[in-house]
């Protein structure tokens, strides 16, 4: 079956098989491979992508449905070679240790911080609590979230 | 995991949808949130040769109250219910489950009515639906068919749908004046299933007694509980906490929770117990108005 979809802003389109996830599209087929595959049974929030702005889980998700949908992947955060405030974020605050989950984490993140500009750290807990980390214990990746939501509200980076 | 080769169908129209179903009989299931089919695929627990794709269907998503129901359409997300102001407002009942189920990653694209149609005892809207006295509105080729949410489970993931039938719409009768509701949920972690939960909507009378109640329970029997015995408990009465211990324990005895990793037989009855009298005292405090 033919898809058309945009990715952080880009046209593509392909031939797949319907059985085909978005995580595979993503990666294999358009060899955007920022977004990881980590469970594989929609727990661990490592394949996070938004799809029309929403946060989904890209390994819990048929390719064939994003068709004429407009996905955004981690690949899609940083412009002309600058880091987004909450890439940024991340590495000033080590949010992250072995970077595994670091993509999804970033996705829910963004999506998050669109809707809850200056969120408490209990909103911040409960709005990544679809990813995991095995490494951070959280706590800076938490910090992280908030210090982007500090930069990104004073109008920088 | 690679879930076996299927042919997707992605309709446009309800009357396209059904009359896919008609002809596909038993070999379709039809998608809607796939928060649920799409794991169970990747675990080949089901391998349907079709799926009917039902989110390109205009209209069968959104919240509105209408003719004294709360009507949801299909396709809406758990997320959209935890987001709006009309069902945090008026209806805590659905909000507080709205915001346990799965994960907000995963409730951006369950659907309530995928969480009913599944027909698993352990997702959390068919108690609060049996709990609020909801109705399921089906189309199939032969009409528009409602269903009353107590004749809707049928067995473990077996519901009254027929294999032609879509679920379009899930009624809520709008809560009277004094009414409150309440979901406690024990999780063990976020994104886990219940080890136990229990949903209560009730309604006072003037006078301060129970004039209408409905209990629910997720995840302890092959199917979702409503317990009737600890609702009749309650009705008519002044909810002190004699009536609430009797209605817990009879609420308990009507639960069949079977022995899993969450716990034994007699650690989930228990939990049935103390989980339905923390429900009823929430529901009761909303619903005078102090919740």
């Amino acid at each position: 079956m033919r898809v058309q979809l945009s990715v952080n802003g880009d046209k593509h389109e392909a031939e797949v098989e319907p059985r085909l996830l978005l995580v595979h599209l993503l990666r294999e087929v358009l060899r955007l491979t920022g977004t990881h595959i980590g469970c594989d049974t929609s727990h661990c929030g490592a394949c996070t992508v938004l799809m029309d702005g929403r946060p989904v889980k890209s390994c819990t998700v048929f390719a064939v449905q994003a068709n004429g949908k407009q996905l955004m992947t981690v690949e899609g955060l940083e412009q002309n070679g600058t880091l987004h405030p909450l890439q940024a974020s991340f590495m000033s605050e080590h949010g992250l240790q072995c970077g595994y989950c670091t993509p999804g984490m970033l996705m829910t993140g963004y999506a998050f911080l669109q809707k809850n500009p200056r969120p408490s750290e209990d909103e911040v807990r409960m709005a990544i609590s679809g990813n995991l980390c095995r490494c951070t214990g959280y706590v800076n990746i938490v910090k992280a979230v908030q210090h982007a939501a500090a930069t990104i509200s004073q109008g920088g980076a | 995991m690679i879930p076996a080769a299927f042919e997707y169908h992605a309709p446009t129209s309800l009357g396209e949808a059904t009359a896919l179903l008609a002809r596909l009989g038993e070999d379709a299931k039809v998608l809607s949130g796939g928060q649920s089919l799409i794991p169970m695929m990747k675990l080949r627990l089901a391998s349907p040769p079709h799926v009917v794709d039902i989110n390109g269907i205009a209209g069968l998503a959104g919240l509105r109250e209408a003719d004294g129901f709360l009507r949801i359409g299909a396709l809406t997300r758990e997320s959209d219910l935890e987001e709006s102001a009309l069902i945090r407002t008026r209806y805590p009942l659905l909000h507080e489950t709205s915001k346990v189920i799965a994960d907000p990653i995963v409730r951006n694209l369950a659907t309530v009515g995928g969480n009913l149609a599944h027909g698993d005892p352990a997702n959390d809207h068919p108690a609060t639906m049996l709990a609020l006295g909801a109705a399921v509105v089906t189309i199939s080729p032969r009409g528009e068919r409602t269903i009353p949410i107590g004749a809707f489970f049928t067995g473990p993931f077996a519901t009254a749908l027929r294999s032609d039938e879509i679920l379009t719409e899930v009624r809520v009768p709008v809560p009277a004046a004094r009414s409150g509701g309440a979901y406690v949920k024990l999780e063990r972690k976020v994104g886990d299933f219940a080890t136990a939960a229990v949903a209560v909507q009730l309604t006072l009378s003037a006078a301060g007694t129970c004039e209408q109640v409905g209990i629910g329970l997720t995840n302890v029997g092959l199917t979702p509980i409503k317990a009737t015995a600890a609702e009749a408990a309650l009705k008519g009465r002044r909810l002190d906490d004699a009536a609430i211990a009797q209605a817990a324990t009879l609420a308990a005895e009507a639960s069949e929770p079977s022995e899993d990793l969450r716990g034994s037989v007699a650690y989930k009855r228990d939990l049935v117990r103390v989980l339905t009298g923390r429900a009823v005292r929430r529901a009761l405090a909303r619903a005078e108005g102090k919740g």
